[in-house]
């Protein structure tokens, strides 16, 4: 069996691929493409009759295939249907890395989801406590309740917005600006901050418009979130490079970083670099910048 | 379905799988007293043998001695072929929920 390191609340999750766990084709070699972390999808990729043959299928891949450093989320059925908690059991027993719970509403959803995963711990003999949890927001009361979801548990790593349901309960059609999500965007954002978790944008579903996609990834960076949910391998190469930080960047925040460890030695709390004011402020973004480019593998200093 | 329940008994024709590309059908049927395997395969030559060995090892794991099974494999890897015939006899002995993964499932 394919043991599987400790999954980390915090790292890298710019592209976050769906995979149906249904598809054999899909499911046997997905880290290739390079996304940050799979979604093995039990819920609306597979058919109702379909969903046993696909834990059958998800169990055999987890333990046999070596997904290498790709992250492993299992997106489970919804807690309104009858599957959710044999799919929660599967994908302990596999190993995966966390769950994806759908259409989350509340705390207390995922405090139930909690409840499962922690007894699929103890059944599967994994140690408590591994297996981590990601929330999608798909309608109005989720998005309002966002906080509370994502301080409902010490696994919470992140939520996601889920824009197809999201729209739908809304009322509004999808629009190249993204102004119908314009709020529940913010709001998201907003809650995984103040709760310091990650957050992560909703899927771009037109294959044919990857200017569309484009622009939406770029926009969805500047609001602030860490990655984006993907339908499709070919999306993942324009997230990293849009995600990647520029040159001029990396320089930049290189220069903060130096000049605030040296001036904070000499006892200057406030001091300039290439005319801009820089204070302690600063310095947590230089240093995402530079683990950013770190991550990349585009890092080529020594900071 | 606790450790140490075993003994799957065929009640009906069952089928999981489909025949896309790297996916295997397999269908098992009750059948007295013998296990009956056929296989179907473009790579038959290659990988025969290797295919009836992997569904011999499942049957035997989940204590099935007396089953025909049909084997359309499309270029499945084996962990596919364990899944889809695993399925199969849960399907066929009207077994579903709390599955005993990592028991005889493995």
């Amino acid at each position: 069996m394919i043991k599987r390191s400790k999954p980390q609340k915090f790292r890298l999750r710019r592209t976050m691929l769906f995979i149906s766990a249904q598809k054999p084709g899909q499911i046997k070699d997905p880290y290739i493409y390079g996304a940050d972390s799979i979604i093995m999808d039990l819920e609306d990729a597979v058919a109702e009759n379909q969903k046993d043959a696909a834990r059958f299928l998800l169990y055999h891949a987890l333990t046999t295939i070596d997904y290498g450093n790709t992250e492993v989320i299992v997106r489970i059925n919804g807690l309104n249907s009858p599957h959710w908690k044999e799919d929660v059991r599967v994908s302990i027993a596999g190993g995966a890395d966390g769950i994806r719970i759908p259409k989350c509403e509340s705390a207390k959803d995922v405090q139930i989801v909690e409840e499962a995963i922690e007894k699929a711990e103890e059944e599967f003999k994994v140690p408590k406590g591994r297996t981590l949890i990601m929330a999608a927001l798909e309608t109005p009361k989720a998005i309002l309740n966002a906080y509370e979801i994502c301080t409902a548990s010490p696994r919470m790593f992140g939520i996601a917005i889920s824009g197809g349901d999201l729209r739908r309960c809304m009322q509004v059609t999808q629009t190249p600006e993204g102004i119908e999500l314009f709020v529940a965007r913010g709001q998201t954002v907003l809650a995984a901050r103040a709760a310091g978790v990650q957050c992560f944008d909703t899927v771009y579903t037109d294959m044919d418009d990857m200017e569309g996609f484009k622009n939406e990834v770029i926009m969805v960076k500047k609001m602030g979130f860490d990655g984006k949910s993907l339908i499709h391998p070919k999306q993942i190469k324009i997230v990293h490079d849009i995600y990647k930080p520029t040159q001029k960047e990396i320089h930049d925040a290189e220069r903060i970083v130096r000049a605030y460890r040296e001036k904070s030695e000499k006892g200057e709390g406030v001091f300039t670099v290439d005319n801009k004011m820089i204070d302690v402020a600063f310095l947590p973004s230089a240093e995402r910048i530079i683990a950013l480019a770190k991550a990349c593998g585009i890092y080529e200093g020594d900071l | 379905m606790s450790k140490g329940w075993m003994c799957m008994i065929l009640k009906k024709p069952a089928v999981a799988g489909t025949l896309e590309s790297s996916d295997v059908q397999i269908m098992v049927e009750p059948c007295e007293g013998k296990i009956e395997i056929i296989i179907q395969s473009s790579v038959l030559n290659q990988y025969g043998k290797q295919i009836k060995a992997t569904i011999e090892d499942v049957l035997k794991r989940m204590d099935v001695t007396e089953a025909k099974v049909t084997v359309i494999d499309k270029g499945a890897l084996d962990c596919t072929l364990r899944a889809r015939l695993e399925c199969a006899i849960f399907r066929s002995s009207e077994i579903s929920g709390e599955y005993p993964w990592g028991d005889v499932i493995q």
